[in-house]
């Protein structure tokens, strides 16, 4: 038995020797002839392939060792991200809104106030009931606190990191990252419940042609038609409803992760809501500008919720034919307000 | 100054992902970040080739550049790091970068991303202890001298990790000796008039 067993062993190492031996050439032959290595090897990693991999083409047979990774192994879309948005939407947008405020100012210098061209009657309409007014000045709040922490997102770092140091600079940005994507899904609620509440004034008309034609009164002689709102209003209506409503959707597809989408939609969502922000926070611009220094007697509107009869029969003639005789004196828009709370009576606006 | 640098010879690399393995080891990587990947291209085919990768450490970072806190910074050795205090998740390094490298833990509500987790080529980052940069980053084995611990565990060392000019020089040497005619990149328009590889290896 144990003859057996040695036999055995002595064949074993013989074989091991022969194997190890032959293995040994082979490979000192490889080592020695590269041309012999080549018809070997297995084929060489050519350009095509790279081509490949950065086309983002990842084809069946593509394993990714990450658990739950959805990425190819080279994102090309991210420098062209990265390009779109650092030398186009960053300075092109510190532009527009720079240059905004620019012209703004410019007007308010050289052109002034619109002031009223009648005294004011003392006689009230009202255009803004309650729910109105508390829909708008939410909305404006939420607006300006997203513009303003969007801003800072976009262009904080090269101000207030240099200047708070970064404990504060850090405390600051994380905190407007947490206000945008929490109250950004309200202001988009919002938003829509403003737009579907204020679309029966703002379809188009035949005279808001006729009020851009003459720059809403600012080119030639008399006034322009308006009904309740004018041109000018119907245009920011509509820009929000198209341009605010694509920068709410986009800002849904960044704010939440979670449904699975991939980085190139994120991108896209990303050049959108921010083209599409910096331009409606622009323009913003305009309509505060309108709505408080550049019009007298404009903002009483949206803050008591009464107009004064000259305010509505030199802005918004056509609605004022409608409702002027809704007017009411002071003493009893103190009243109605006394009575029932401010503003809860019907709004004068033409049904 | 090094630039430090990783480099995958995809033509060595054989999956096995203990590059992965050490890494997730080396800086106790938190549950559902893997900042190391393999990936297979054209898998159980002929031409099937795998490849490591993480942060690439890039010269010019796109993640650094479009960081809305500012919270990348390069080291004197090339690597790119982040400070987790000031990182406030917002994604736009993984969207910018080339390699997927940012990751986000995503425990919180509505997918919100936690802060950004990537390769530090084992380097850890910024903190006030030791102890607080182990937490938040992982090993810094720059610090004790040793390069990341994925390359120096490949087995077949196909990922090299260290300074750009010596891993440029390990891997020309390796190119040389398989004596590609062209460098090893096929269809090299100059193939003919620029195989210095080949010429070398017929030399030595």
């Amino acid at each position: 038995m144990n003859l057996i067993r040695s036999d055995l062993w002595r064949w074993l190492c013989l074989a091991l020797a022969l194997v190890a031996t032959l293995g040994f050439t082979q490979l000192a032959m490889a080592q020695a002839d590269p041309e012999r290595e080549m018809t070997t090897a297995a084929p060489a990693i050519d350009a095509d392939q790279w081509r490949q991999v950065r086309s983002g083409e990842t084809g069946a047979n593509y394993r990714d060792s990450r658990a739950e990774s959805n990425y190819n192994l080279i994102n090309s879309s991210g420098e062209s991200w990265r390009q779109w948005r650092n030398r186009w939407v960053s300075p092109f947008g510190l532009i527009v809104i720079g240059g905004m405020i620019g012209i703004i100012v410019l007007f308010y210098l050289i052109i002034g106030r619109k002031d009223l061209e009648e005294p004011r009657t003392g006689r009230k309409l009202l255009r803004w009931p309650l729910f109105m007014r508390a829909l708008h000045w939410s909305v404006a709040s939420l607006f300006i606190v997203l513009a303003l922490t969007g801003l800072n997102l976009l262009f904080g770092k090269f101000v207030f990191r240099g200047l708070f140091g970064d404990a504060f600079w850090g405390w600051m940005v994380s905190s407007s990252k947490l206000l945008h994507n929490y109250l950004g899904p309200i202001f988009g609620i919002l938003l829509v419940v403003l737009l579907v509440s204020l679309i029966k004034d703002n379809l188009p008309k035949k005279h808001d042609l006729e009020w851009f034609k003459k720059g809403g009164g600012m080119v030639g002689k008399g006034h322009v038609d308006a009904g309740f709102a004018n041109g000018g209003e119907k245009a920011w209506y509509w820009l929000l409803a198209t341009v605010g409503l694509l920068v709410i959707a986009s800002g849904f597809v960044l704010d939440f992760p979670n449904f699975g989408q991939g980085r190139d939609t994120m991108q896209w969502a990303n050049i959108i809501h921010a083209v599409g922000a910096l331009g409606l926070t622009a323009v913003s611009f305009g309509h505060i500008y309108i709505g408080t220094l550049g019009t007298e007697a404009s903002l009483e509107g949206m803050t008591t919720g009464y107009v004064d009869e000259a305010w509505a029969k030199e802005h918004h003639n056509l609605w004022y034919e409608e409702v002027k005789d809704q007017a009411l004196s002071e003493e009893e828009v103190a009243a109605q307000k006394g009575t029932k709370g401010s503003g809860d009576a019907a709004p004068s606006q033409p049904s | 100054m090094a630039q430090m640098k990783f480099m995958c010879d995809a033509e060595r690399c054989i999956e096995c992902n203990g590059c992965v393995t050490a890494c997730k080891n080396a800086n106790d990587v938190e549950w559902g970040i893997q900042r190391r990947r393999v990936v297979t291209l054209n898998d159980g085919e002929a031409d099937e080739m795998s490849i490591s990768v993480a942060c690439m450490h890039c010269d010019d970072a796109p993640c650094m550049a479009v960081c809305p806190t500012d919270c990348f910074y390069k080291t004197d050795d090339g690597i790119v790091l982040h400070d987790k205090d000031l990182c406030i998740g917002c994604g736009y390094c993984l969207y910018a970068c080339p390699f997927g490298a940012p990751q986000f833990p995503q425990q919180n509500a509505f997918g919100e991303r936690g802060k950004m987790d990537k390769c530090t080529f084992c380097a850890g980052g910024p903190a006030e202890s030791k102890e607080e940069e182990y937490e938040k980053y992982g090993a810094n084995r720059i610090a004790e001298g040793k390069l990341p611990l994925c390359a120096e565990m490949c087995s077949t060392k196909a990922l090299l990790a260290g300074d750009a000019q010596e891993v440029a020089d390990i891997f020309r040497q390796r190119v040389v000796h398989r004596g590609h005619e062209d460098g090893a990149w096929s269809n090299n328009q100059r193939a003919s008039a620029d195989n210095l590889a080949y010429d070398a290896a017929r030399k030595g």
